[in-house]
């Protein structure tokens, strides 16, 4: 589904990623584990068509199309969906107008009828139930005044509703308490098919425990430097990266 | 000694000429007299003038407009073009100008609720009485022009008691002829006490000559009335415009007013209340989406002078292209006027390196139990907001009518009247591409 090959990335002259080589296949999880600052997000945002980030070398193919030629819409309509880390408050734009728009601008790429707003209401009902989400949240402006952890439902609750193939969660667990943890997880574990692939940005384990990883990658300095089961994950919770470091350290030196 | 000799600029001189001789079908004397002897002293504004510093209107006059001598004549305005121009599934009171004469029998209203009449219909101590006491052409130059040269105007009044059950729209015409390219229109508008009326004023080009609108619209609000007053502007692209609106605010009475500006080559609005009287209110509401070389100036006023009076002012502008925008909102709170709240919003987005805003607060207090408040940003559009629309499957156009919209949308909900609100909402979703 997902095919990156020597990806190099950077912001503003600064390289980010240098030489990212990842395959992931319908039905798989991936987690992508490693310290700060080592060019998760900014894998996660090159996907996603973030314009900051210039490609300087490589190739990403998703269900064989060039990912980097498409605009950030055709990604999103492609099946692209990438739940953000910071998910920005905009202020005047209900929830509910956006959210259709993006369904039915998405059903019109892949030559669908638009939802009539009966039809759209009644998806809505029924994905709002997966991520326990208020009716009420939804009535206000996108993510205005929403906490931390209703800005993280609400990202899940939008993937539900796009029904993407391929997530990429950007640290969906940071900052979350363990009850809306089991929430975000217990949504994404739903909505898992064979067809449908996620990658799991994370910095933290414990988000493994309850979304359970095909494949851990170790990204460090802009490279995949280790990749494993879930047990690499488990490994660098007790661990902790220096030992990575010191891997890496060792091969270069 | 010194000799000082006042210099006025040229196109005061070249109007004023044009003017002496002009055939008045409405003499009113001492309006033209004193109207003359102001323009003679201070002449139109210049650069120069803190006032007009960023809105060089008079220079645009100048440059653009050459024919004065006479009067504008009534131009061609039939059936069609007024059904074009009129506000979808609204039913109004239609209130027709051409050339800011009023015509009668293009007009239709009720008129048990609603008398309509023509200045050169007044009786003439009433033009004298009433006329220009409440825009005071010392305030403003182009007030003092109107009064030289205006030829008739339309006296609006509705009685006491009265609860309009639809909005007035006056519908203006304009169209420059080639010997008459100044339109100086007035408009009185009564309201009696304990009523309720709004407004609609749409000012159409019939085509996109250049010409001079300069209008004077006087609203004299009763005790305990309800008044909306919504513009909408938008012109030919070579169209120029002064419009100054002056109002009086008695005890108990509220005025809100709606500028939505579109189009034209350069729109100066000068717009003040004057809150008379305990527990008034003045509402002043502006959205302003320009684009090619379009230029709006709002220069707002309002004028706090007894204890517990409210006003609230928001004005918000998205600029394109080449466009400039121009907001300046004084407040005055006077030393009687405690207990006064007043609060003053303007944002800004610029879409373009090439636009500009100049915006100004000035706050005058001399109260001390009062609350006030103001601010202004100016900003583009947020670059993060269109990536989070756009990655869930919105195109980029849509991304940035809905961010936009949702800008600009807050003023809108200012309008009370909800055919009207809505209207606007399509005009402006059109302009910004959402919907």
């Amino acid at each position: 589904m997902l095919k990156i090959k020597n990806l190099h990335a950077s912001i503003e002259g600064t390289p980010i990623l240098q030489g990212i080589n990842l395959e992931v296949k319908a039905g798989e999880i991936h987690a992508i584990m490693g310290p700060n600052g080592s060019g998760k997000s900014t894998l996660a945002s090159v996907l996603a068509g973030r314009e900051e980030y210039e490609v300087t070398e490589g190739e990403v193919w998703f269900k064989g199309k060039d990912l980097l030629e498409l605009s950030p819409e055709d990604r999103a309509r492609e099946g692209v969906f990438l739940a953000f880390q910071y998910p920005i408050e905009i202020p005047g734009v209900s929830s509910t107008n956006f959210l259709r728009t993006a369904v039915n601008q998405v059903r019109e790429y892949r030559g669908q009828e638009p939802l009539d707003a009966v039809k759209f209401l009644s998806l809505m009902k029924e994905k709002m139930k997966l991520v326990e989400i208020d009716q009420k949240l939804l009535s206000r402006s996108l993510n205005e005044g929403f906490s931390g952890g209703e800005k993280k439902r609400n990202e899940i609750f939008q993937m539900a509703i796009l029904e993407p193939t391929l997530s990429i969660l950007d640290e969906t667990d940071s900052g979350l308490d363990i009850d809306a943890l089991k929430v975000v997880s217990n949504g994404v574990n739903q909505l898992k098919t064979k067809d449908n692939a996620t990658i799991i940005v994370t910095h933290y384990q414990r988000l493994l425990d309850y979304i359970i990883p095909d494949y851990v990658h170790v990204l460090y300095q802009g490279r995949i430097v280790k990749s494993g089961t879930k047990e690499l994950a488990l490994e660098l919770e007790e661990k902790g990266y220096d030992w990575i470091k010191e891997e890496v350290a060792g091969l270069t030196v | 000694m010194t000799t000082i000799t006042k210099q006025i600029n040229s196109l005061t001189s070249t109007l004023l000429e044009a003017y002496k001789d002009l055939k008045q079908v409405l003499p009113a004397t001492s309006l033209r007299n004193e109207g003359t002897a102001l323009l003679e002293e201070n002449g139109l504004p210049v650069n120069r003038v803190e006032e007009y510093k960023f809105t060089p209107i008079t220079k645009k006059i100048e440059s653009n407009i050459s024919h004065f001598q006479h009067a504008a004549p009534s131009v061609k305005v039939d059936q069609k073009t007024i059904t074009e121009n009129l506000i979808p599934d609204m039913d109004v009171h239609l209130v027709v100008i051409n050339n800011g004469k009023l015509e009668k029998t293009l007009s239709t209203f009720d008129s048990s609720v609603l008398s309509i009449t023509s200045f050169t219909d007044l009786p003439e101590e009433k033009i004298d009485q009433r006329i220009g006491k409440i825009a005071i052409a010392k305030k403003d130059p182009y007030v003092a022009l109107n009064q030289v040269a205006f030829q008739d105007g339309v006296w609006l009044e509705i009685g006491a008691k009265t609860v309009l059950d639809k909005p007035v729209f006056i519908l203006q015409f304009v169209q420059a002829s080639p010997e008459a390219e100044a339109v100086h229109c007035r408009t009185y508008i009564q309201v009696g006490n304990t009523a309720k009326a709004t407004f609609i004023e749409k000012v159409v080009s019939l085509d996109d000559q250049p010409y001079f609108l300069n209008g004077v619209t006087e609203i004299n609000v009763g005790e305990n009335s309800q008044v909306e007053f919504y513009r909408i502007q938008d012109e030919g692209k070579a169209a120029l415009e002064v419009n100054n609106t002056e109002v009086n605010v008695p005890r108990d009475a509220s005025f809100s007013s709606a500028v939505i500006s579109f189009q034209a080559q350069m729109i100066r609005n000068n717009l003040s209340i004057n809150l008379l009287d305990s527990n008034s209110v003045g509402n002043m509401y502006g959205l302003y989406l320009l684009n090619g070389h379009t230029h709006v100036d709002n220069h707002t006023n309002v004028d706090h002078t007894k204890p517990h009076s409210e006003s609230n002012e928001l004005y918000k502008g998205i600029l394109a292209d080449h466009s400039r925008g121009v907001f300046n909102g004084k407040i005055f709170v006077r030393q009687d006027a405690q207990k006064t709240n007043a609060f003053q919003q303007n944002n800004n987005i610029l879409l373009s390196e090439d636009a500009v805003i100049n915006t100004k607060p000035q706050l005058e207090i001399w109260a001390d139990d009062v609350k006030c408040s103001h601010g202004c940003t100016t900003g583009q559009l947020d670059e993060e907001a269109l990536f989070y629309l756009r990655s869930r499957g919105i195109s980029k156009e849509s991304s940035r009518g809905m961010l936009l919209y949702a800008f600009a949308g807050e003023v809108l909900e200012k309008i009370n009247n909800e055919n009207f609100r809505n209207y606007c909402i399509r005009l402006v979703q059109q302009r910004l591409g959402s919907h």
